[in-house]
């Protein structure tokens, strides 16, 4: 099975070792894994700023370089959404590429989602020590229908304790741009999901989607917390050995 | 009224710095969320009452013509009159020449959002006319010359302290000069003082929930019963409404009410439901002797057949607000006109234009909470979207937006560019960062960097290390 790695703009320039986790995870469940070149970002940023035909040029760029592979895989959930929900969207009016959209959406997947639902992988082989508490980042889980999936494998985790977050679903206040165009919403809305994470007793906090984690952990560390963030591929590729998001080198 | 959505940031900024209100918001949140999802768990069918009653809405939706003739036709039969108002100036003088034919002064009102829409009582202020509101929360902020802050729950930013001093100071009229400090208390004395009002009134307006169309009825949904001693007590009644409410069967109607007042608060029925249909027979013991209903369009129609088209199946259950973390940290009053929260995001701009509305639909993070627990299942972020993409083309977003996403774009679209410059950043901030691990200062990111760190990149990205390491392309 060929499987292209979408390693997603954030992934690419912030933790690599997501992408490194999220290979060794598929190699292990038996795909062949790709990482087409010329990939940059999904579009996002200009399909959520109003700027549809940008949008539209991005999603021609990427279809191309990903639809040859039997599947795609994201290790985010709103990169994922992005390609399997939206590019059939943006391209709806376009009789070219939107059956192309179309059947590049069918076969994009979410990392932790394509394990459990598509390979049927059920649990891992990983050790993590500690208290751990998950957030169900908001496309992931809503667009996409992540829950179960990162629990279920967590719960394989040997030495891991899951700790539910209260309001787990609520939004942290990342937003994309939303983080930067209304900066003082956005850090009282990760005040109060650091507050929970604080609250829930757990020392690493995980979630899907870099952008998230990179929200949530700013913000963990300026108010000086020692609670770790981590994307949740790392746990269950066992490859917990880089420091946290964050965390000196 | 007044509208302050442009200064959206500046009132928001304001609204996070203020304690009682972000108190105010807590216990919203806590209270509301969790009375709706107790409702909707208790309730089997409930997500497919969610699908019927937005199919029934499209339905009504693509045939509203004839729904709308035939509701006209139908309120005619009883007696009733039917008034059509484009806009909000019609409306608001539709509503003055009623209450000025019958001499009225005081005009007694039941909750109604299209009411605060249409600018109502300041209009009849200025014409000599006393309006006082009798829903308990709209009456404490009309005391208090406020406007809503949520569309069920008007007084929400409010704590008991305020409504105490608020009634102490306008009551002592009544020589009602007790200091009070409990519910209930303030309850029993503002009900002593609305009674004598509901007395004394030449017309009530009410709003309407929906409007029936196979018998011609207007519909209310409260828990306090004024609405009824609203519309029942005066001679004549105005249920002030518009296009989008329409419902055709009784049957409808209350697949309707059983997702909506479980949306809203969690009930499974509001205390009362109210009907009204015509005035007053020869054989009813009770009732006005004029019923009129007032159909607002107000840009509503204009929505028709575009992509906008899905927000009038709203219901005004305030669930999206409910549950929507930016409302949840601002309020209602941040929004800057009457309708807040994502429903109002969407709406606001069509109602006062997108050059005054902009930030609304553009302060979201596109969650999609909202959409989870819309009764009706409005693609609320889409539209947003939508309004984004009318300003971008427009030339209306903000300059940072338009040269930002142009000068991203222009590398996103360029892979060799693109991967020089993220490898030139991971570099860089690395380097910023000393061993840290983080950023807590940066040039140009300073609105992330004033409330939190930015975690810094581990030093190469990942597409330089996969070439480094040969693997497969
Ligand atoms: S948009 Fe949906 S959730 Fe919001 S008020 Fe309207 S019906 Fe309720």
């Amino acid at each position: 099975m060929r499987v292209a790695l979408l390693v997603t703009c954030l992934v690419d320039l912030f933790r690599p070792s997501v992408g490194f986790a999220a290979v060794k995870l598929l190699q292990q469940a038996g795909c062949q894994v790709e990482v087409p070149e010329a990939q940059t970002c999904c579009g996002q940023p200009a399909y959520n700023s109003g700027d549809r035909a940008t949008a539209q040029a991005i999603a021609r760029q990427v279809i191309p370089q990903f639809e040859a592979y039997d599947y795609i895989v994201v290790p985010s959930g709103s990169c994922g959404g992005m390609l399997s929900h939206h590019y059939p969207a943006l391209l709806a009016d376009d009789p070219e590429w939107r059956p192309r959209a179309e059947h590049l959406a069918e076969r994009t997947y979410e990392l932790v989602s394509f394990l459990t639902d598509v390979l049927g992988v059920t649990q891992v082989a990983a050790e993590f020590s500690g208290a751990v508490t998950y957030h169900d980042a908001c496309s992931g889980l809503r667009e996409l229908g992540i829950q179960h999936q990162p629990r279920l494998l967590l719960n394989s985790v040997t030495g891991l304790e899951l700790k539910e977050l209260p309001d787990s679903d609520v939004c942290c206040g990342f937003g994309g741009t939303f983080c930067v165009k209304y900066p003082d919403i956005s850090n009282r809305m990760v005040t109060d999901k650091a507050e929970q994470i604080i609250a829930s007793g757990a020392d690493t906090v995980l979630a899907g989607d870099m952008g998230c984690l990179l929200n949530m952990a700013g913000k963990l560390k300026r108010l000086g917390s020692p609670i770790q963030a981590r994307h949740i591929a790392e746990v269950l590729a066992n490859q917990t050995q880089t420091p946290a998001i964050g965390e000196p080198d | 009224m007044q509208t302050t959505s442009i200064h959206f940031k500046a009132n928001a900024r304001r609204a996070l710095a203020d304690e009682s209100l972000q108190r105010s918001l807590t216990r919203m949140r806590v209270g509301f969320q969790h009375k709706r999802a107790a409702a909707a768990a208790k309730l089997p069918e409930f997500e497919t009452l969610r699908d019927e009653a937005r199919d029934l809405k499209d339905h009504v939706l693509e045939h509203l013509d004839f729904y709308l003739e035939a509701f006209e036709a139908k309120v005619k039969e009883q007696g009733g009159h039917v008034h059509w108002a484009r806009d909000a100036a019609e409306a608001r003088q539709i509503i003055l020449d009623i209450c000025q034919a019958v001499n009225a002064r005081t005009v007694t009102k039941g909750k109604s959002m299209i009411s605060e829409e249409i600018g109502l009582n300041e209009h009849l202020q200025a014409h000599g006319l006393t309006p006082i509101e009798t829903d308990l929360g709209e009456y404490i902020i009309q005391l208090r010359q406020e406007h809503p802050s949520h569309i069920i729950a008007p007084a929400l930013h409010l704590h008991k302290e305020d409504v105490a001093e608020t009634f102490h100071q306008h009551h002592a009229q009544y020589g009602l000069t007790r200091k009070l400090s409990q519910a209930p208390e303030l309850l029993s004395e503002a009900r002593q003082v609305l009674r004598s009002q509901f007395l004394a009134a030449d017309v009530g307006i009410t709003g309407a929930n929906f409007c029936v169309v196979e018998t011609g009825s207007t519909v209310i949904v409260t828990n306090e019963g004024n609405g009824d001693l609203t519309q029942t007590l005066p001679k004549v009644h105005i249920a002030l409404t518009s296009i989008d409410k329409l419902a055709p069967t009784l049957d409808d109607v209350t697949l309707l009410l059983r997702v909506l007042v479980r949306s809203a608060t969690g009930q499974e029925a509001s205390v009362y439901t109210t009907f009204s249909s015509g005035p007053r027979r020869a054989d009813d013991l009770d009732g006005p002797e004029q019923f009129h209903v007032v159909l607002l369009d107000n840009g509503r129609s204009a929505m028709l057949g575009t992509e906008f088209q899905d927000m009038l199946r709203c219901i005004r259950c305030g669930a999206c607000m409910n549950h929507c973390p930016v409302y949840g940290a601002v309020g209602g009053h941040a929004y800057g006109w009457v309708y807040p929260g994502p429903m109002g995001a969407v709406l606001t701009p069509q109602m006062t234009g997108i050059e005054q509305a902009g930030h609304l639909p553009n302060a979201s993070t596109f969650c999609g909470r909202c959409e989870a627990v819309c009764p009706v299942r409005i693609p609320l972020p889409k539209l947003m979207r939508h309004w984004r993409e009318h300003e971008f083309q427009r030339h209306l977003s903000p300059r940072s937006v338009r040269y930002g996403v142009r000068a991203w774009a222009f590398a996103v679209r360029r892979p060799a560019l693109y991967q020089r410059l993220s490898g030139l950043g991971a570099w860089l901030l690395k380097r910023l960062a000393r061993g840290r691990g983080r950023l807590s200062r940066l040039p140009l990111a300073g609105g992330w960097t004033a409330g939190r760190d930015l975690p810094a990149p581990s030093g190469q990205t990942f597409q330089q290390q996969w070439r480094q390491r040969g693997g497969h392309r």
